[in-house]
């Protein structure tokens, strides 16, 4: 070791070389700092999230679809998050705002595009071309690295539960009402049809929500309808018409 | 201290039973879970978990049969070293298998095989990535920090018990995440996959590691705490904070598997990414920085280079590490000035990093022939040039024009491992081949000339790895952003995808390489511990047992 000495050496030398106890206590001061001053001001800081049009809770369906995307891993190649850059608008639409992942517990937003963005997959392909695209990747896009998930259109979605699975969301932040968690599991048989007796309801409580048999198979609710009604409401909730990008409550 | 004082069998004490009441608290919890839980997954994982839990159990009532845990105050505690080390060779092998698998999945998509679903890269990946942070950069760095803080405190670990519970619940940890994660059982974050139930049984055994820790500096017999202490005690400080706020989630049931996070998109993306950048910052960091603190002054027999620098480095690197996290969300939805903030201290880090590779290196002053000589002391040095590359890269993909156009591509894929498989990687095995001769008391390992090949087949995978993965990740990121005359995009995604096929066969050759290097050392590992060494090794010197204090 370096034979010279100065008052900090030896200042550090008989303080934190001599105390385990303060040695632990300075480190945790010393890395509590940049995580208090980058991250809390991001829960009391207004301008974090944009003022939009549209957003509102998953359906108990796209929830559902949700928790299928994050168990098979797709975060692991798929990326939801498009960037201000003119490629990136040009390729996947509009650039994707703080307000569109606000109900996402976790969010997906990713690190790695081995596969393309699904920011705003919702409404670029049909209901067919996922269910091809899911039997068989190489199907629809032949240089496809993707794996197949035809299990899915044959596995049936496990749904009695849901209403749990919303409660725990409301307990974290979701603004789901009483009404919604009532109606948790008629509503995943209701969006898939678009003829359901509680048609206007299931509309009141989720304000556009796309109503169809999404695996085209009417006789049984699969984890295909629920991935699929989620890859469809991607991206597609704000209403950009109303959003102004330069409004001084959006500008970050 | 004398003889009588000395040598303690632990019999009924309290703290067995301590232990003894959390596995049977776990294993009620498991039945219940087995019985109730509202998910298939779980239904099946509940099963697991109480067949570890019974385990636990019966080793336990075995071992106060037995008589107890012994407590030797008059020697240092090798068996938990021994069995770190074993485990380390074991998940590091297993990590890499994985890792080499889903390699070649992204080559030849054929081998996601569907039939069992677990197959797939989506579920594989994790357990990759799991495997080999946590499961064998985890285990090293337990092994390492309990060989270390024992040595420079010239004092036994402290706590009886508690230190085979911290080796056996973490090993009990990998398993519950593994096993889950091949079944769904995942929270969707990145490096932080494991669910709630396995998280909190994870905060367990780490605050009972810290509590060991901290219960061994405590009875120390050397005046000072020794550099290498400082920042095993700083990983484990602070990865707690980090594993507790990150993973903070409302469980769907309390024998479910579900949870969501407590946070939700632009504040769960900064929190998971000061979490996933200091899991680097700090795992695979300064743990690791201990080792090189520890284990190359050692192997070269020359004192650290300066002693000064490691404390500017030590506390200039801790304080600025913290602050990196927002440089993986450049042009997100994150607001601009944390992005700015984030690549700010990114770019600091540089000096700091390379405060550490100084002060690593020039520890050599003298005795830069043993590069020549010692194959161990060439893996180590080159783990401090790797550290040295990829901490100079990871600023410069940090500055937001260049994150541009590496970010979502293999480059950053190909930068991560050079600093996991180059810095991690060999510094840990430069750590076991101390280590193997030194605890089972060999004159050397078992051939040299294997940790010669093992040292050049790994390198030449790395090389491999990180040249492909920046030809893919360089290409495609322009790709992307490539106009034609008339000013369209020029290339579809998966025009793309195509492009990179040849380095993804090359990267999976590298990886093989990689895993090659890490069988003949799990081999040479095992011959040396069977008592097959034959050649003396001048390197290898004899380290002493505990004397008593003058």
């Amino acid at each position: 070791m370096s034979g010279k000495k100065s008052l900090w050496s030896d200042l550090h030398k008989s303080l934190f070389e001599k105390n385990s106890l303060i040695l632990t206590v300075g480190v945790l001061v010393t890395v509590s700092i940049g995580g208090i001053v980058e991250i809390a001001p991001l829960f009391y800081l207004d301008s974090t999230i944009e003022e939009v049009d549209g957003m509102r809770p998953y359906t108990p369906l796209e929830q559902l679809g949700r928790d299928i995307y994050i168990r098979e891993g797709c975060y692991n190649c798929h990326s939801q998050m498009v960037r201000p850059l003119r490629d990136e608008v040009e390729r996947y639409g509009h650039y994707s705002l703080a307000a569109e992942s606000m109900y996402d517990h976790p969010f997906q937003w990713g690190s790695k595009r081995t596969g393309p963005d699904l920011a705003r997959v919702g409404g670029k392909y049909s209901d067919e071309w996922h269910r091809d695209h899911m039997r068989q990747p190489q199907s629809v896009v032949p240089e496809s690295i993707m794996p197949a998930y035809g299990f899915l259109e044959t596995s049936e979605l496990a749904f009695d539960n849901v209403e749990a699975n919303l409660r725990a969301l409301r307990t974290v932040g979701v603004p789901y009402d009483d009404a919604m968690l009532a109606a948790a599991v008629s509503d995943i048989e209701t969006q898939l049809d678009p003829f359901a007796d509680d048609y206007d309801g299931f509309q009141a409580r989720y304000p556009g929500a796309v109503m169809r048999d999404f695996d085209g198979n009417p006789d049984q609710v699969t984890e295909l309808d629920a991935l699929i009604a989620y890859l469809q409401v991607l991206g597609t909730m704000v209403d950009f018409s109303t959003y102004e990008a330069e409004a001084d409550e959006n500008l970050r | 201290m004398n003889s009588a004082q000395g040598l303690r069998r632990a019999g009924s004490d309290p703290n067995t039973a301590i232990v003894l009441l959390i596995t049977i608290l776990g294993a009620l919890w498991s039945l219940f879970a087995a019985a109730y839980a509202p998910d298939a997954a779980m239904k099946g994982q509940a099963w697991l978990l109480l067949g570890g839990f019974l385990t636990g159990i019966t080793l336990l009532v075995g071992s106060i049969a037995g008589g107890g845990v012994i407590t030797d105050e008059r020697e240092y505690n090798e068996n938990l070293i021994k069995a770190g080390v074993i485990a380390s060779m074991f998940w590091g092998v297993v990590g890499l298998l994985v890792g080499v698998v889903i390699a070649f999945q992204l080559a030849f998509p054929v081998l996601n095989i569907e039939e069992f679903g677990f197959t797939s890269f989506g579920r594989l990946r994790p357990l990759h990535t799991s495997a080999v942070i946590f499961a064998f950069g985890g285990n090293v760095l337990i092994a390492t920090s309990f060989y270390v803080v024992q040595r420079t405190c010239r004092t036994r670990i402290a706590g009886g018990i508690w230190p085979w519970f911290v080796f056996w619940g973490y090993q009990f940890f990998i398993l519950m995440a593994a096993s889950g994660y091949v079944v769904g059982i995942t929270q969707g974050k990145e490096y932080a996959e494991p669910e709630w139930y396995a998280d909190i049984w994870l905060t367990l055994v780490w605050v009972v590691y810290l509590l060991v820790f901290l219960g061994t500096l405590w009875k120390r017999k050397e005046p000072h705490i020794y550099v290498a202490n400082w920042f095993y005690l700083a990983f484990i400080v602070t990865i707690a904070v980090l594993h507790v706020i990150n993973n903070l989630s409302m469980p769907v049931s309390w024998v479910g598997s579900r949870s969501y996070s407590a946070f939700s998109g632009v504040q769960d993306a900064l929190i998971q990414w000061w979490y996933g950048h200091n899991a680097v910052g700090f795992f695979l960091t300064a743990g690791f920085l201990g080792i090189m603190y520890y284990f190359i002054p050692k192997r070269v027999n020359r004192p650290v280079y300066s002693y000064r620098l490691s404390i500017i480095h030590f506390w200039s690197l801790i304080f600025i590490y913290i602050w990196a996290g927002p440089h993986h969300l450049h042009y997100t939805a994150l607001p601009e000035w944390a992005q700015t903030l984030g690549m700010t201290f990114s770019i600091m880090l540089w000096m700091p990093s390379w405060g550490g590779m100084i002060n690593g290196l020039m520890t050599l002053s003298g005795a830069w022939d043993k590069l020549r000589t010692d194959p161990v002391v060439r893996m180590l040095v080159m783990s401090v040039a790797f550290y040295g590359m990829s901490t100079f890269e990871g600023p410069v993909m940090s500055i937001r024009a260049v994150n541009a156009l590496s970010h979502y591509t293999d480059w950053t894929v190909g930068h991560v491992h050079s600093g996991a498989l180059g810095w991690v990687g060999f510094v840990s095995f430069g750590a076991i081949y101390c280590l193997v001769p030194w605890l089972w008391k060999r004159k050397g390992m078992f051939s040299k000339a294997l940790i010669d090949w093992h040292f050049w087949v790994a390198t030449i995978g790395i090389l491999l790895y990180i040249t492909s993965m920046w030809a893919a990740g360089i290409m495609q990121g322009l790709m992307w952003r490539a106009y034609d005359s008339l000013g369209f995009l020029e290339y579809s995604f998966v025009e793309t995808v195509e492009e990179m096929h040849i380095s993804y066969i090359i990267r999976a050759v590298g990886g093989l390489l990689f895993l090659a290097g890490a069988l003949i050392m799990a081999y040479n590992v095992y011959r040396t511990i069977k008592g097959d060494v034959t050649e003396v090794d001048e390197d290898v010197v004899d380290q002493p047992s505990l004397q008593p204090a003058q």
